[in-house]
């Protein structure tokens, strides 16, 4: 794995306490916009002031009050500057005093409070991803505007909307009611999954310099799971990261290309991950609250544990899907569940799911679509089929290396087509 | 999803727009120094540049010694580009609601000239082929 510069101590350290202090700030003062900028400040002070003169015995108590000082300072000259515009305003004595009396019971409470207002519903999901990252990832803009390839400046904008769009929809600084937490809990799992995802989807190759979001999503979804450690379906997405990302050093060759699953070596897989996700998914299952991510986590952990390609699972991987699509209306599913029915009842079966697929609008233009057709057809031995589909899938692709790994299928299968041609 | 949103126009048209009044240039102008800020300040923004006149384009090849080998004389029906955006957004559909405020950019006198504004996605690194 290639050491990330940004893997200092330090920084770990200031990435775990973010959420802390900022949960602490807000709580105090009621302003998540400009709570939010002090303990920036707060960071960038210490990220400069700790290396030369050392740790403080209390790192976080030190933060909060830095972040306590910034915001009583700017409330002060806010009410100076009103009543220099004539309002009679007595602000700055109502300010908080800068001393930091911090509740520790409030303090879990808080991370969590943050993490279910930056994933809210009411903000698009690039916002809510951008916000996660900085407030409770505790990641700097630069870095996040690094992770999706956009200008700086471009980010700092995104968060500042985000940071409006929390404040104009008026979303308390509390965690959600009971009957909304089930719903707001699934927005905070799938933004997790998001970033997740978009990390394990283009750190590759020559993009290894970036933040690795990958690494940062397992680090979130896992100090959520310490903060709610009853609730399976996070132990399941967990699971899934986990499963998921021990492959990804196997996923491509040298030069880059795509490696799939069947042809991976899997000597190359992170054993202590699988095992990690394996406990956990074996854990979280039995708890009888079974839903997608838990379902998806041992579909995963079905995959990991076979030795080779061909000694995995598929009856049980089939099954596994039965679950998930009776789960959800997911096309993508239809699609997973597809590949699993032909692995078991040979791909004349697959084929005719794939193709009762086309009349859904969802996917009726996907290039999964046309690239499980292309496998199947494959697997059925109609090459030319296969060939058309893989050129077809290629074309839809928004992915450069998937789009060459498509293009290498057809190649090779057209080779073939002609060497048996000379043959005959 | 990161898209480009491309403009595109012929010699002819080129040549059509350097006779506009000063009027309409300033709009126009005007017009797409307001429309990039709208885009970084919408925290879509990750790039754009306007491009030189087709007049200076050259198209090069390699010569079978390697050395570039220049061509310049171009068909009128040709199109050029003449600038781009690139984009950061949620779906294809936002690209074609901005990709339709760029065509939009006053022409003369003033009403919409309703440019061609071609709409590529820009490959992203690895998807999940679920294979």
């Amino acid at each position: 794995m290639a050491e990330r510069p940004s893997d200092t101590p330090l920084e770990h350290l200031l990435r775990e306490l973010t959420p802390q202090v900022l949960g602490a700030v807000v709580r105090r003062f009621r302003d998540f916009a400009a709570a939010e900028d002090a303990v920036q400040e707060a960071l960038l002070a210490a990220a400069t002031q700790w290396p030369d003169e050392g740790l403080p015995d209390n790192p976080r108590a030190w933060l909060t009050q830095v972040a306590f000082r910034r915001m009583t300072d700017q409330i002060r000259s806010e009410s100076a500057r009103r009543r220099r515009e004539g309002e009679i305003a007595l602000e700055a004595s109502r300010a908080p005093e800068t001393t930091t009396t911090i509740d520790a019971a409030a303090e879990e409470d808080d991370t969590l409070v943050l993490l279910f207002m930056c994933c809210h519903p009411a903000l698009t999901l690039s916002s809510a991803i951008a916000l996660t990252l900085r407030a409770v990832g505790g990641l700097t803009t630069a870095e996040i505007a690094k992770a999706f390839l956009v200008p700086e400046s471009t980010m700092a904008q995104r968060i500042s909307r985000a940071k409006q769009s929390v404040k104009d929809s008026g979303i308390p600084f509390e965690l959600p009611t009971t009957e909304e937490r089930a719903q707001r809990l699934r927005a905070v799992l799938h933004v997790l999954y998001l970033i997740f995802n978009e990390g394990y989807t283009s750190s590759a190759g020559p993009q290894l310099q970036r933040v690795e979001l990958s690494r940062e999503a397992i680090r979130l979804t896992r100090s959520v799971r310490n903060l709610l450690s009853n609730d399976a379906e996070i132990a399941g997405l967990l699971a899934l990261m986990l499963l998921t990302d021990a492959r990804r050093v196997a996923r491509t060759n040298s030069e880059g290309e795509l490696i799939p699953l069947m042809h991976q070596d899997r000597a190359l897989w992170d054993r202590a991950q699988i095992a990690e996700g394996v406990a956990l998914i074996s854990a979280a299952l039995p708890k009888g609250s079974v839903g997608p991510y838990q379902l998806q986590a041992a579909i995963a952990a079905v995959h990991d544990e076979a030795g080779r390609a061909e000694d995995t699972d598929w009856p049980q991987i089939l099954a596994l899907y039965d679950l998930l699509k009776r789960m959800s209306d997911n096309p993508i599913v239809v699609l997973n569940h597809a590949i699993a029915v032909a692995m078991v009842h040979g791909p004349t079966k697959g084929l005719a799911l794939v193709d009762a697929l086309k009349a859904d609008a969802r996917v009726a233009n996907h290039h999964r679509l046309d690239a499980v057709r292309a496998h199947l057809l494959e697997m059925a031995g109609d090459r030319d089929g296969a060939v058309k589909h893989y050129r077809a899938a290629a074309g839809k692709t928004g992915s450069l290396p998937e789009r060459n790994y498509l293009l290498m299928q057809a190649a090779r299968l057209s080779t073939e087509l002609r060497l048996v041609d000379e043959q005959e | 999803m990161k898209y480009i949103l491309m403009m595109n126009a012929t010699k002819a048209e080129f040549d059509v727009y350097a006779k506009w009044s000063k009027e309409d240039l300033q709009r126009n102008v005007g017009f797409m120094r307001a429309f990039s800020k709208e885009l970084k300040d919408s925290g879509v923004f990750v790039a754009t540049e306007g491009l030189g006149w087709p007049n200076e384009a050259r198209i090069v090849r390699a010569g079978k010694d390697g050395e570039p080998i220049t061509d310049g004389v171009f068909a009128e029906s040709k199109e050029f580009l003449a600038g781009y955006w690139v984009i950061d957004v949620e779906g294809p559909e936002q690209a074609y609601k901005i990709a339709a405020r760029a065509s939009a950019a006053p022409g003369p006198g003033g009403t919409p000239a309703r440019m061609p504004i071609e709409v590529r996605q820009v490959l992203s690194g690895f998807a999940d082929l679920g294979l």
